[in-house]
């Protein structure tokens, strides 16, 4: 396959987008993680929901 | 007597009746059901973005080149998606903000808030993306036209909005100001799609959705359209992750305004 006398703009378009759709899947990943690990803190500190369900109880 | 005893019958048939419907809904309004949906639904709405993503960028390496564009239209498939979905995003936060405005439904400012970012992340591909495509096609990376300067707009309006969700500390009231200001916002988008056609711009008039059929070749047409889908699907994913991430932060942080109040007292 060759992408002609303009292939570094081709391949810089493909790998931003790759680079920028890797960011938010780890940004969120890292999110989710962060979310879960401050709520099996708080479940460990006994802080429990309104329902009485463990803070940990995703559904 | 009887008459009330029938009211109330035909009160509990229409009841029973509608239950299916408004009782999906009401589900969908709680946010623990709504993880418990999400639980189901992520990994499969992951699994058929990855194939579909798959299958698109090998149509796109495997697309002919263009007689005029040469190999640069492969940007083309990644370019559109990204603009498309630029505003998709915004008309999805704007049904949100109805939804927060009008109806208080609990996970409308939950889904305005979380679509922000990604959408922000679309319109900055867009623009990077065109702008690269640009300089071989036009000669310059960028021009002050109506369709380049409205998108750049939108871009800023997206981080305007994040700006704001972050300024205001409550969520209730968070979500009523950015549900304003992204109603006002929706204004834009008619202007950018339209702009090619009210102005007189260096970016190309519509191509693909217009009265009279797509202008493009098959060979072009069937890998952008493969992308759109992925890329469509991509969003809902990250959208729905980002949503039960967001449901999550409220919920630490709901416990953890209990656990100062015990404290407290």
């Amino acid at each position: 396959m060759s992408l002609g006398p303009y292939a570094s703009f081709i391949v810089t378009s493909y790998a931003l987008v790759a680079i920028v759709v890797a960011l938010l899947i780890g940004w969120i990943a890292i999110d989710y993680g962060s979310q879960t690990r401050r709520l099996r803190e708080l479940d460990a500190s006994g802080v429990t929901r309104r329902s009485g369900r463990s803070a940990t109880e995703l559904t | 007597m009887s008459i009330a005893r029938n009211a109330v019958h035909d009160y509990q048939d229409a009841r029973t009746l509608t239950k299916p419907l408004t009782m999906s809904l009401i589900d969908l309004a709680n946010p623990t059901k709504f993880l418990a949906l999400t639980a189901r639904v992520l990994p499969w709405l992951a699994a058929i973005t990855a194939i579909l993503l798959a299958i698109g960028l090998y149509q796109s390496a495997t697309a002919p080149d263009d007689y005029q564009q040469g190999a640069t239209v492969k940007i083309m498939f990644i370019h559109v998606p990204n603009a498309w979905l630029s505003m998709f995003v915004w008309g999805v936060m704007s049904a949100a903000s109805l939804g927060t405005l009008v109806w208080r439904h609990p996970l409308a400012d939950v889904a305005a808030k979380s679509a922000a970012p990604i959408g922000a992340a679309f319109t900055f591909l867009a623009l990077v993306t065109g702008s690269l495509w640009g300089r071989p096609m036009w000669g310059t990376y960028w021009e002050w036209d109506a369709r380049l300067t409205s998108v750049l707009i939108l871009f800023l309006m997206y981080l305007g909005l994040m700006a704001l969700w972050r300024a205001v500390e409550d969520p209730s009231r968070a979500a009523r100001a950015a549900a304003v200001l992204t109603l006002v916002g929706a204004i834009n988008l008619p202007i950018i799609k339209f702009s090619v056609d009210w102005w007189n711009t260096l970016h190309q008039p519509a191509s693909v959705l217009r009265i009279g059929g797509s202008t493009l070749d098959r060979a072009f047409l069937i890998p952008l359209l493969v992308m759109a889908v992925a890329f469509t699907l991509l969003f809902l994913t990250l959208h729905l992750a980002a949503m039960r991430n967001e449901i999550l932060r409220r919920r630490v942080r709901s416990l953890q305004m209990m656990q100062a109040s015990h404290r407290a007292a």
